[in-house]
């Protein structure tokens, strides 16, 4: 068992003729990933990676059974990307895009609320389950098929998790790179909710960083809903106050969003917090001994 | 990206948005012009930098003196101001606004912003405008009244007409906050801004509702759509180390330790500032080289890093994933060798093809210490650094 990819997830590649698109394409399918096919507009009929290329996503859909989108196409055309996968209702849709403006993300969130679609990202490594399916940008061999889930803000830290659990043995069940942008689609509450069902999840790793509310969110959450261990690291605790011009954005998040308050947070909920980076692993191993 | 006060009136000015008449100088001479074209007699002198907090340190002056106006504006250009938002350093005056002076009856704090937590733009107002709105927010929250706009059913008018009776806003005055709001919410739209500010907003002698200062931030993510708005940039109000790193596709923040860091990732790159904390060491920047890791770039990174001269030593992070650390270990290389570095040089390495990465580092005849793991890398680093 796994969240929300497997072995048997069809996966179509929005923008897969791009150089991005094409490479980390290429590298899903020799990991084992099975992409069905891609999309990019003016190049239907063709093929590309020895997969159909389609007009558009409703078109795929309509040819073929498609259970995930991952998106590489550039910022500029990215949110009209998620909303025709949104309109195609594909179930998961996963924006691999960084640079997304904000404006346009309300917009995708207002719509997706309204759907059956499930988002990850944008700006995010995407997602895997070890020896099953890798969706997005992160280095498969890394990964071992195992018993922890992990959840995390940042692309490289997750890829830090993933390399410590695997070397203390325990492997990883999914792993999930929500993206570090202020709106974004799946957030911790939703992950930890899929970890806490998934049998074979026997610990979840949670990787965030300072700014926004989410940790915080997700600590209250863990107190009342999640019976697994959960092992938490925030970065940012060294992190200078930012500068900033106005008083809005202090006013709107007050004291959250410091990794201070992000950690006070998650202890009083019982999570496992460590304070350095490297002690992720070991942490989770002791604590599913 | 971050607009000046006299930019952002200008564009409330073309939005139909009230703000009292003024000029922009960038000498006292032309300070002095633009006063006496200005039908008023109260004239007032304000310094246009990037950052709030400017009436508590100087940077706005009032005067009735005509002549006076040209010894204020000469006094602020040139100097730099530094207020409870700047770094130590502040940042340089070199334009200041002139303006018309104005009787205010009352003062109300208002600000549009993209709200993370809601998902959509917030409405922020409250009757205790002014300069210490950090402190009403903290000690009375209750005098703090928000309106988070419902993004697919858009701006309601019975919402703006509750927020203006909740800053007791009756008749006319009603009617002016409602159109002043909705205003601010389509030039945020047109804009791409994630924050429009207006502290304070103020009624009139006149009992109408005008902006007093504005603060405009662009959202970086989508200059590449305002490209008239990109035009407005002014670097002088940037970190000058910043600005070359980000011309080079590097994240860079000038911190005030000795140990620097060059990391690919920001999360990590925080997390390894982090590691050198709690190693007692001190951070001397904060730098993203990207996923790249290019010989070019690391160069780039190397020189950013050196122009700092308390920087007594070096950590070099790299996970390498999609890029192998063979060819993450030549860019080391090259970097150091072009770059003839003295000081010492820890490096991390993790990810496809380490063995061979560190193998090149080791057989490179260069100084550089190649660390096991993160700790063992910020434990040598901080030793390495002398503290």
């Amino acid at each position: 068992m796994s969240v929300l990819i497997n072995s048997s997830s069809k996966i179509l590649c929005q923008g897969i003729t791009g150089s991005q698109g094409t490479f980390h394409t290429q590298q899903c399918i020799e990991y084992g990933s099975s992409v069905v096919a891609g999309v990019t507009p003016g190049r239907g009929g063709q093929n590309h990676l020895d997969v159909p290329v389609f007009n558009s996503v409703k078109e795929a859909k309509e040819n073929l059974e498609i259970d995930v989108s991952m998106i590489f196409v550039p910022a500029k055309f990215a949110s009209e990307a998620i909303m025709a996968a949104i309109d195609a209702e594909i179930g998961l849709i996963v924006c691999i895009t960084e640079g997304i403006p904000v404006q346009d993300m309300i917009a995708v969130k207002a719509k997706i609320k309204d759907s059956n679609s499930k988002l990850i990202g944008p700006n995010c490594p995407g997602i895997i389950t070890p020896d099953e399916s890798k969706i997005g940008i992160m280095p498969g061999f890394i990964h071992k098929k195992g018993t922890v889930g992990i959840i995390s803000r940042s692309g490289t830290l997750t890829y830090e998790a993933v390399h410590q659990t695997t070397h203390y043995g325990m492997g990883q069940s999914t792993c999930i790179g929500i993206g570090g942008d202020p709106i974004k689609g799946l957030n911790f509450i939703d992950c930890l909710e899929l970890f806490e069902a998934d049998p074979d999840t026997k610990g979840i790793v949670m990787v965030g960083e300072i700014g926004g509310s989410d940790e915080e969110k997700a600590a209250i959450f863990i107190k009342d809903n999640i019976s697994k261990p959960v092992v938490a690291y925030i970065a940012g605790v060294s992190a200078p106050p930012g500068k900033r011009m106005g008083h809005a954005g202090a006013i709107v998040t007050g004291k959250e969003g410091t990794a201070s308050a992000k950690y006070e947070a998650l202890n009083e909920a019982g999570v496992h917090t460590v304070e350095s980076l490297a002690l992720i692993g070991e942490k989770m191993h002791s604590v599913l001994k | 990206m971050n607009l000046h006060e006299y930019q952002s009136k200008q564009i409330f000015l073309e939005s139909g948005i009230p703000v009292l008449d003024g000029g922009i100088a960038v000498s006292p001479d032309e300070a002095f012009e633009i006063a006496k074209n200005l039908s008023t007699n109260t004239w007032v002198v304000k310094a246009q930098v990037h950052a709030g907090g400017r009436g508590k340190v100087g940077g706005v002056k009032i005067t009735k003196d005509i002549d006076e106006v040209k010894d204020l504006a000469e006094n602020m250009l040139g100097t730099r101001l530094i207020t409870k938002q700047t770094d130590i350093n502040g940042l340089p005056i070199n334009h200041v606004y002139i303006e018309a002076g104005t009787e205010i009856i009352a003062e109300y704090y208002f600000s549009l912003v993209i709200d993370r937590a809601k998902e959509t733009w917030t409405f922020i107002v409250s009757s205790e405008g002014g300069m210490d709105i950090e402190a009403v927010a903290d000690d009375t929250p209750e005098k703090i009244i928000r309106y988070s706009i419902d993004p697919s059913k858009g701006l309601c008018n019975d919402s703006l007409r509750s927020l203006a009776e909740k800053l007791n806003f009756m008749n006319h005055l009603s009617d002016e906050f409602i159109d002043f709001a909705k205003k601010v919410f389509e030039l945020a739209k047109k804009t791409d801004a994630n924050l429009i500010e207006v502290n304070p907003l103020i009624i009139d002698g006149d009992n109408h509702l005008v902006a007093l200062d504005s603060k405009i931030a662009i959202e970086d993510n989508a200059l590449f759509r305002q490209p008239e708005l990109y035009e407005l940039r002014d670097p002088e109000q940037e970190n000058k180390l910043e600005e070359k790193a980000s011309n080079n596709d590097l994240s860079y923040v000038s911190l005030d330790g000795n140990i620097a860091c060059m990391v690919n990732g920001a999360g990590l790159a925080m997390a390894t500032m982090d590691l050198i904390k709690i190693h007692g060491g001190s951070p001397a920047n904060f730098l993203d080289v990207g996923g790249g890791a290019t010989t070019e770039r690391v160069t780039a990174a190397f020189e950013i890093i050196l122009e700092n001269p308390n920087v007594k030593a070096i950590l070099v992070n790299i996970f390498g994933g999609i890029v192998r650390c063979d060819v993450i270990a030549d860019g080391i290389i090259n970097a150091v060798k072009s770059s003839n570095i003295t000081i010492p040089i820890i490096v991390r390495l993790e990810g496809t093809n380490v063995e061979n990465g560190k193998l090149k580092l080791e057989e490179s005849g260069l100084k550089i210490i190649s660390a096991n793991d993160l700790t063992d890398a910020a434990v040598k680093v901080v030793a390495s650094a002398g503290v």
